[in-house]
């Protein structure tokens, strides 16, 4: 029983008792957090997911600065009921391009993962205004400054820059036009309309808050809520090879 | 721990010491009740069972299987799997049989009813309300007054393809100019079209409006889609102008706003977003709200 007696030295000491700890703690984060970043079958190949646009971009941002993740979660888990709610269980590959992801961990409203294209854009508009002024029940707050708020473009390409430093795959050519590319997806008619399709295939160009004068939050955000769980190529995706 | 003690025993309590001294104050060994090691133990053992059985460690290229083969992925597939046996039956009869037929049918309108109110409620509720009720820019879907037709077959296009629908080539489109943005008609102009329309409905019109002009403004502007007399066109999804059922709003402000930006709602497709019999439970549901032709 001398192993229980150099015990002894770590409760004794505690430096050591703190190296020990870390030590044993890193053990388990080697062994449970770091084999996800080298396994390839971490995230699944599917068709479809691209980075975000800048305009959406800039969406995910209004997201993150209102707190939106504390009452939704982006993450449809493989439950029955979730699958006959929701639709499709989300994918790891759905938030690759997400630093951070937005999966959330409480439902006070309801899950976000696939909410592209399920209202309309007024419909999102009118909701983040006043949720209740169209679900009685709801108890989300409101958030009429959006709409009234210009967005704030000037660093766009910068936040393009930053997430490819997280290794988001922007080219060099998006980041040039990420000024202009975020203009672009609000105007069908605009000039740079057609480089922005190429450069984000199946991106959605329309003005989103029904006031083609002025980008604002509510734009942004809007066109970061329509794209929401529509990247993903289902058709193309094979479910058995992908079992977890 | 056990073997290191003293069998020094402290005095007042008959309890053994641990040899630790403080200030004279010596502690008593208390060990862990011997039940709880026992099961502390037992979970270390049981865990080697569960790496056996179950996914549990990274390897240089995966991870181990387990022996089970469990994967959430593959369970929540054979949940569903179970739940579409379950409901083929009934679902076989309702993607099989006609609209109409499901109607004539008893059986199969309960289930459709059944199945449609459950997918209402998630996906129709938060536009059109609960009951059905709609608000200002979400049509009532009780009444018996159809934007683009209130047969079982329109209602069942509707719902698949949208309106204005971003991502459905079979969406159903028409725009209304924007008289006063676009510059086609003048502020007076557009006045005059709102109190005609107001007539047209059997509603008291403003001073200042004129019958001849409102009429003539209506004519060659309106008549192309709204009709002659106002009563609309389901084709194009113009609205039945002579009805007291406005969809935004039938104060003179309202339908000068109305006039002048425009008006066009958006519903999406669902397609691509629901299965073919929720689409179709749905199309009987709503075609039973009250309303359907």
């Amino acid at each position: 029983m001398s192993l229980w007696k150099k015990h002894a030295i770590f409760e004794k000491n505690s430096i050591l008792l703190s190296l020990g700890v870390i030590v044993v703690i890193s053990i388990g984060g080697l062994v449970e957090i770091a084999p996800l970043f080298y396994l390839r079958s971490t995230i699944e190949q599917v068709k479809g997911v691209r980075p975000y646009t800048p305009l959406e971009l800039a969406g995910r941002h209004i997201y993150i600065r209102e707190g939106c993740y504390n009452c939704h979660s982006q993450m449809v888990r493989p439950l029955r009921d979730e699958v006959e709610r929701y639709g499709h269980y989300s994918l790891a590959a759905e938030s690759m391009f997400d630093k951070p992801f937005q999966w959330g961990s409480k439902r006070t409203g309801p899950d976000l993962a696939r909410v592209g294209g399920k209202y309309s854009d007024e419909w999102q508009l009118q909701h983040l205004v006043n949720p209740r002024a169209l679900v009685p029940q709801s108890i989300m707050p409101g958030y009429p400054y959006l709409a009234k708020t210009e967005l704030d473009t000037a660093d766009i390409a910068g936040h393009l820059k930053a997430n490819r430093l997280g290794g988001v795959p922007y080219s060099d050519e998006m980041i040039a036009n990420a000024g202009a590319d975020l203009k672009a997806q609000l105007n069908p008619d605009d000039a740079g309309a057609a480089g922005l399709e190429k450069r984000y295939p199946k991106v959605q160009i329309r003005d989103f808050d029904g006031n083609p004068q002025k980008i604002t939050e509510a734009d942004a955000l809007i066109a970061y809520l329509q794209v929401l769980g529509t990247m993903v190529d289902f058709k193309g995706y094979d479910a058995k090879a992908n079992y977890r | 721990m056990a073997g290191h003690n003293t069998e020094e025993r402290d005095a007042l309590t008959g309890r053994t010491t641990t040899g630790h001294e403080w200030d004279g104050i010596k502690e008593l060994n208390t060990p862990l009740p011997r039940w709880w090691l026992n099961i502390f133990y037992a979970t270390i053992i049981w865990s080697i069972g569960y790496f056996i059985a179950y996914p549990a460690w990274p390897t240089i290229s995966g991870y181990t299987q387990g022996v089970l083969g469990y994967s959430s992925r593959a369970e929540v597939q054979v949940e569903l799997d179970a739940l579409k046996t379950k409901r083929s039956a009934q679902a076989a009869d309702l993607a099989k049989v006609e609209l109409a037929a499901i109607k004539a049918d008893p059986k199969l309108l309960s289930l459709a009813l059944a199945q449609g109110r459950a997918a209402f409620g998630d996906n129709c509720a938060p536009c059109h309300g609960l009951g059905g009720a709609g608000s200002k820019g979400y049509p009532n879907l009780n009444d018996d007054e159809w934007l683009w037709g209130g047969s079982l077959e329109e209602i069942h296009t509707t719902l698949k393809h949208g309106i204005r629908s971003s991502n459905d080539s079979d969406t159903r489109v028409s725009a209304m100019p924007a008289f006063g943005r676009d510059g086609l008609l003048k502020k007076e102009e557009i006045r005059q079209v709102a109190n005609h329309v107001r007539v047209l409905a059997g509603q008291a019109s403003e001073a200042g409006y004129d019958k001849a002009v409102g009429g003539k403004l209506f004519a060659d502007n309106c008549a192309a889609c709204h009709g002659d007399a106002g009563k609309g066109n389901k084709e194009l999804g113009a609205p039945n102008l002579t009805d007291a059922i406005t969809l935004y709003g039938n104060t003179v402000e309202d339908l000068v706003e109305t006039i002048a930006n425009s008006r066009a709602g958006m519903m999406p497709a669902w397609a691509h977003r629901l299965d073919p019999v929720t689409v179709k439970a749905l199309t009987i549901y709503v075609h039973n709200l009250g309303g359907g032709k």
